[in-house]
């Protein structure tokens, strides 16, 4: 019962208020004049000094973006966004690109503190040597990243990890070659938006063979208000490589909504492995639903090489809206795509999250672990493709949607597309909705367990697949996010 | 989940001449029939032909599958055909040409087109409920529907002899007809209802079928399109099932190359039970959708689908199915399963199951497999001296077997199987 006992002291130490990220720091900010146009792209160009092919880019996107229309098809509902009345770009004032961290505001590295995300390689490596793991972090701060560490120790193993606008810069032959190239500037509307306004974001290369030495990381924070964060990661992973990637992310409490419309981009060439997680945890807004922001966000990984593998770990917990579907194309022949997911809605929050997996090599395989808890008056849908191309003979695929559902106001809904179009194909698609048995619930409470404390070790019982498959420092963080999550969900 | 709906949607050739057929109907009644007819022809002039941006038909994009509207069939074109034995309906160019020549007590028969005449305002409820309403074939259907059938049963009186509604088309050019039924069983009634479909003339049908359920009412339902099938083929159910009511609905699809067949069934009386099950059997180019939505509107209520899907040649194959539990429908139990077995490098299958679900306290889980033969199983007949042609067979028909034994009529079981078998021996 060791385990059981970690789980309720985990359980117990987590503070009783729901979000604890929701401070406000007070930073000097240089940012874009309020709205969208011609002049905040070229604006956005011009501050990250950016060579004219991009720039054109932007720019390209920005006219396409003008054509589109917002998708509706989500279960999600929400007031009209004004794209008029947003900041577009944010940037702490005193940091024109420091050349290390004792150029960086101390006031921000006191805010990276607070969110448990040391910057400093010295406190880092003080801190976990013990634990002897090590996580390279870089840290996006509204529209730049503030501080990228380990940057030195991983360039000796050839491993490129530095802000995407850097790397526009230090390589541009690769990131020319890359960017846009899984997500087009023309796939969706807040795809197309961000192409357009992007301001930055991780950019990682991992060379042929090369096994990252350690964890690479990006916290993104958004701090000032009305400011959308449009950041863009692109990670590549040439030949025979492997990297883990971890990204967390928080705001601060404010009662208007804030949009964020990431793109995320993997490519993985022949026997390459990314493994990406997430830990979202962005503000979800207030009981009653006010504030929050909008989580807008598209991710797609391409296994580019043959047997090449792409895996995405996703916990989610914040947002008031999210709108997210990280997928996997499976162009090289025998590659693999897996989705773990776990996404937890209380209070108004409403996310309608999934995956793609589309086989589109011979002998591709995929899996997808999908588990959905609802409570208060939140809604929560898997929707997810599973698409077989005709010449994808030999394609697997197995998914598995749980949804769980707390107290009955709110509700858990399941909308997988199958599309097979090749005969030697084995799709299999299984979804259930419950809720926390009683029989669960009276047996670990006759054994002395509170109400909130039983449905946690149930809870946590039902995720397990999916902690699983996270690296070890976010499955403590997130097995504590759940049971925040849910505080108050019970009684 | 419904795509805006913009006004002024007919664009197309076919929507305009459909929209002709509806400005040209003949003397719309007064009345609420009148008036429910005029409210589905402005559904579908707001909506038009659905295409592939509306969430429901986005593996059936009828806007361009049907580039054509074909003229109405004239009621005069209808041939008399010959009573037979039995209690058959014959409704031959969307009118109600047969009608059985003597029922058994307790079981009426009327013309649609007489009860539309001398109907109320809870025949038209009845005939134009508000269920699945939003959907603009459907509602093409209710605008134009001007014949059918009405069979009333009595309550507690329990039919022995299954029911025939047989639908064809004469001879002739292409003709288009929006054949509408309604079945209205009694409290504690029990009926076998049987809905075959077939044609000699190229056809766009577009027929509907309501049934109500009353309290403890059990309905047994088996649709059956075989060979000589309408070329295109829209066909509505629409059901409301009472308190402890039981309807199991079973579909047998082979032939045509267009049909959609689409269920919306709710449960409007606790422990009621639904039972929605079919095989469809696609060659060639066909195009079969079956896309069915249960509404769990009450407490208690179980609905079980099982789908079975062979598609080999280029057809393509469609299921869609949204179980839908509302807020207080606690305790409801769902389970949905699709399987298909795709036989030919061309053949694709669409899935989509859903689940949308409100209440805390249910049980609902779907199921969705797309797969081929399994190697080993063949290779196990093959060696004990089955020919592989014969192999498969055996296997396909096992596979498509295990929903047809929910046919709980044994005629109607046996008549399904039968065509199972006669369209697996075309494959050779």
């Amino acid at each position: 019962m060791a385990a059981v006992q970690e789980t309720v002291d985990r359980v117990k130490s987590v503070d009783v208020d729901a979000y604890k990220y929701g401070f406000v720091t007070d930073i000097a900010s240089d940012k874009a004049p309020k709205g969208l146009n011609d002049d905040t792209v070229r604006f956005i160009s011009a501050k990250k000094n950016e060579p004219l092919w991009l720039t054109e880019w932007r720019l390209d996107a920005y006219k396409r973006w003008l054509t589109m229309r917002e998708p509706d098809w989500a279960k999600v509902h929400y007031p009209k966004i004004d794209y008029q009345d947003l900041y577009y770009y944010s940037a702490p004032k005193s940091t024109p690109g420091p050349k290390s961290l004792d150029e960086v505001d101390p006031e921000l590295l006191r805010v990276y503190e607070k969110l448990g995300i040391p910057l400093r390689e010295r406190e880092i490596l003080l801190g976990v040597e013990g634990a002897g793991t090590r996580v390279a972090v870089d840290a996006v701060f509204d529209s730049v990243s503030v501080a990228t560490t380990f940057k030195a120790e991983l360039a000796k193993s050839g491993v490129i990890f530095c802000p995407i606008s850097e790397a526009v810069h230090s390589h541009p032959e690769l990131v020319k070659k890359y960017m846009g190239s899984v997500v087009p500037v023309t796939d969706n509307y807040f795809a197309t938006l961000n192409s357009a306004v992007f301001s930055d974001g991780s950019f990682v290369y991992i060379p042929p063979g090369v096994r990252c030495p350690m964890e690479l990381s990006t916290y993104f924070r958004i701090n000032e208000q009305n400011t959308g964060q449009f950041e863009r990661t692109l990670i590549i992973a040439d030949k025979g490589s492997y990297v883990s990637y971890l990204e967390g992310c928080t705001a601060p409490k404010r009662d208007e909504n804030q949009l964020h419309a990431a793109v995320v981009e993997l490519i993985a060439l022949d026997d390459a492995e990314i493994k990406y997680s997430t830990v979202q945890n962005w503000y979800p807004g207030d009981k009653d639903g006010k504030g929050g922001i909008y989580n807008f966000v598209t991710k797609r990984g391409d296994c580019r090489g043959a047997r090449s593998k792409i895996s995405w770990t996703q916990v989610e917990t914040g947002s008031a809206i999210t709108w997210k579907y990280p997928s996997c194309i499976l162009r090289g022949d025998s590659s693999r795509g897996e989705f773990y997911s776990i996404a937890i809605s209380n209070g108004r929050q409403q996310v309608d999250s999934g995956t793609k997996m589309l086989h589109l090599g011979k002998n591709t395989s995929s899996r997808v672990i999908s588990k959905g808890i609802a409570a208060g008056r939140s809604d929560n849908t898997y929707r997810g493709q599973i698409f077989a191309h005709r010449k994808a003979s030999g394609a697997r695929n197995f998914t598995n949607c749980d949804s769980l559902l707390i107290g009955d106001t709110c509700g858990a809904h399941t909308v997988p597309y199958i599309e097979a179009r090749n005969p030697s194909v084995m799709f299999e698609h299984e979804a259930t909705t419950s809720k926390i048995s009683e029989d669960q619930l009276f047996y670990c409470m006759q054994r002395g367990l509170s109400g909130e404390e039983a449905t946690a070790l149930i809870v946590n019982g039902f995720v397990r697949d999916v902690l699983q498959q996270l690296p070890m420092e976010f499955a403590v963080e997130a097995q504590k996010l759940i049971a925040v999550s849910l505080e108050g969900s019970v009684g | 989940m419904t795509v805006a709906a913009r006004p002024a949607q007919i664009r197309t050739e076919a929507e305009t001449a459909l929209a002709g057929f509806l400005a040209a109907r003949p003397e719309v009644q007064n009345g609420p029939a009148g008036e429910a007819q005029r409210k589905a022809a402005g559904v579908f002039a707001l909506k038009g032909l659905p295409h592939r941006r509306v969430e429901a038909w986005h593996y059936t994009d009828l806007r361009s599958l049907m580039r054509e509207a074909w003229p109405l069939a004239a009621a005069s074109a209808s041939a008399k055909a010959p009573a037979r034995e039995g209690l058959r309906v014959m409704i031959i160019d969307g009118v109600c040409a047969v009608l059985p020549a003597s029922s058994p007590p307790g079981i009426k028969f009327t013309a649609l087109r007489d009860a539309m005449a001398s109907g109320g305002g809870t025949f038209a409820a009845q005939l134009f409920p508000d269920i699945g309403a939003d959907d603009s074939p459907a509602a093409l259907n209710a605008a134009l529907a001007r014949d059918g059938v009405v069979i009333e049963i009595a309550a507690g009186v329990k039919a022995d002899a299954p029911i025939e509604i047989h639908f064809t088309t004469s001879a002739g050019a292409p003709r288009s007809e929006y054949p509408r039924c309604l079945v209205i069983a009694g409290a504690g009634s029990s009926l076998t209802l049987s809905e075959t479909h077939a044609s000699a003339a190229r056809v766009q049908r577009n027929s509907a079928l309501v049934c109500w359920l009353s309290e403890g009412a059990q309905v047994e339902h088996v649709f059956h399109t075989g060979d000589a099938a309408p070329e295109q083929h829209i066909a509505t159910l629409l059901g409301d099932i009472g308190a402890g009511a039981g309807f199991q609905s079973f579909a047998l699809v082979a032939g045509g190359s267009l049909l959609r067949r689409q269920c919306f069934i709710r449960q409007s009386g606790e422990r009621a039970k639904i039972g929605l099950r079919g095989v469809s059997l696609l060659k060639g180019k066909q195009h079969a959708d079956t896309t069915l939505v249960i509404d769990h509107a009450v407490p208690r209520g179980e609905s079980r689908e099982l789908f079975k899907h062979i598609i080999t040649g280029s057809a393509s194959g469609v299921f869609q199915g949204k179980v839908l539990v509302r807020p207080h429908a606690q305790k409801t139990d769902g389970g949905m399963k699709s399987q298909t077995l795709l036989l030919s490098g061309e053949a694709a299958m669409s899935n989509k199951p859903e689940l949308e679900i409100f209440a805390d306290d249910v049980v609902c889980g779907h199921g969705a497999t797309v797969g081929q033969l399994d190697t080993d199983q063949l290779f196990y007949l093959m060696t004990r001296g089955l020919p592989k042609a014969q192999a498969e067979g055996l296997l396909i028909e096992a596979f498509a077997r295990e929903a047809i034994e929910f046919v709980g009529n044994g005629d109607l079981r046996e008549s399904c199987a039968a065509a199972l078998t006669r369209w697996l021996e075309t494959l050779n």
